[in-house]
């Protein structure tokens, strides 16, 4: 019945399900790539090949239109950014090119194995507004990856400075190549490293990983579009949606209790999560 | 509100403008370009109707039914609807490579060596995968 379906259907669907996916997205403070892929490979039609690359640019856009506001207000820091990013932009095309070889099912038992991971970080992972950071360590002394920022709550400058930098940049490869793998943006593995691993504050640590997501995300996404893996009736009325989403999503964010929000991103992406794995093993196709 | 220590170094100001302006284009290019597509305004080079009976399958074998060029062969089919969709997503992905070239000379600028080197890196490993040059399959 799906295959019979007026083509013009599909658009309008991807449309209306990424707009409030975006908006779900913002209140949840998760990017809309993490969410995106399962769900979109495990209830719609597509072959999760075009849902990856879908969910690439899906992330890529999102990070395109935040970066210049996080950027000019230091909330992303371009010297914290570039060597995690050329680090991370590297291994997502090694991901990209693994996720494109693999056969279908095991890359949708894989996807389905990272949801469940990632919703398990979300539940058990603390987030430190401020994280005490006594000296910087030697590389970042040496990159100069320090900072003050403006914190409008406590109209106060905060500085900042971080440490376990190689520590921290041998995850962002494993992050990179995830990300490239199953087409998701990365946030969810970003947020925790540069905030609880390196010390960032976590505005800081929030800003510079969705940025980061820019740079990340677009090594990978050349890769899906070079291959042919990219379908624009999937690909941009999902980016389209899910932008105009985020946008009424922030506005709509202060009425919200975002810990129910939170606990319901986390319900749907066990769910999904659930979905992609018996898919995979071919239980639940 | 003492806001005199933050200050933001020059080549972030400059990179958020170019990511700001190009962003913008890119999101307009791409919704404009998606309206010519399916308004039908240029003609398709895969029909949409048969789009779904295509993307339940593999990224090969959608290939195979279509014919669509990999790499950068698609460049020359540009007055097909759908695949001038693809132009718009190539340039929503030059972006980043452009503001790191863009930020280039002010760090040349600024003596900050390691930081021309990342950003040379950088620009090589995008470049690289937007080359085509790298392809896989199932």
């Amino acid at each position: 019945m799906l295959e019979t379906t007026a083509w013009w259907v599909w658009p309008i669907i991807l449309f209306v399900f990424t707009f409030f996916l975006g908006i779900l997205a913002v209140m949840a403070g998760v990017g809309g790539g993490v969410l995106f892929v399962p769900l979109v490979s495990g209830f719609f039609p597509f072959h999760l090949d075009y849902v990856r690359g879908a969910g690439l640019f899906v992330a890529l856009t999102g990070a395109l239109a935040a970066g210049p506001g996080l950027l000019r207000r230091g909330l992303a820091n371009l010297r914290l950014t570039m060597p995690l990013a050329l680090i991370a932009s590297t291994c997502s095309i090694a991901g990209a090119l693994v996720g494109l070889a693999l056969p279908t099912s095991i890359t949708q038992t894989l996807l389905g194995v990272t949801i469940l991971f990632i919703s398990f970080i979300m539940i058990t992972s603390k987030r430190v507004e401020f994280p005490k950071v006594e000296e910087g360590d030697r590389i970042s002394q040496v990159l100069g990856i320090y900072g003050i920022y403006y914190e409008e709550s406590m109209d106060r400058e905060i500085e900042w400075k971080v440490h376990r930098t190689l520590p921290s940049m041998i995850l962002f490869a494993f992050i990179g190549l995830i990300a490239g793998m199953f087409g998701l943006g990365a946030g969810w593995a970003n947020v925790p490293v540069l905030n609880l691993m390196m010390g960032a504050p976590l505005k800081i640590a929030a800003g510079t990983s969705k940025f980061l997501l820019s740079i990340t995300d677009t090594s990978a996404a050349w890769v899906y579009l070079n291959n042919g893996s990219v379908i624009p009736l999937i690909t941009i009325p999902s980016c389209l949606g899910i932008m105009l989403g985020s946008y009424v999503g922030v506005r709509v964010l202060a009425k919200a209790s975002p810990k129910m929000v939170r606990s319901i991103v986390i319900v749907v992406l066990i769910f999904a999560g659930l979905r992609s794995l018996l898919k995979g093993l071919g239980i639940w196709v | 509100m003492d806001r005199r220590r933050v200050r933001i170094p020059e080549e972030q100001v400059v990179y958020a403008n170019i990511l700001y302006y190009g962003g913008l284009a890119g999101i307009i290019f791409t919704a404009i370009t998606f309206a010519i597509y399916v308004s039908g305004t240029l003609p398709a080079y895969v029909n949409p109707s048969e789009l779904p009976e295509l993307w339940v399958h593999e990224t090969h074998e959608y290939l195979e039914e279509t014919g669509i060029p990999t790499g950068w062969s698609w460049i020359g089919l540009v007055t097909y609807g759908d695949i001038l969709n693809l132009v718009a997503l190539a340039f929503l992905g030059a972006i980043t490579i452009v503001c790191y070239i863009t930020i280039i000379p002010v760090l040349l600028r600024k003596r900050d060596f390691i930081y021309v080197v990342f950003a040379i890196a950088e620009v090589i490993i995008l470049l690289l995968a937007a080359s085509g040059i790298l392809q896989a399959g199932h």
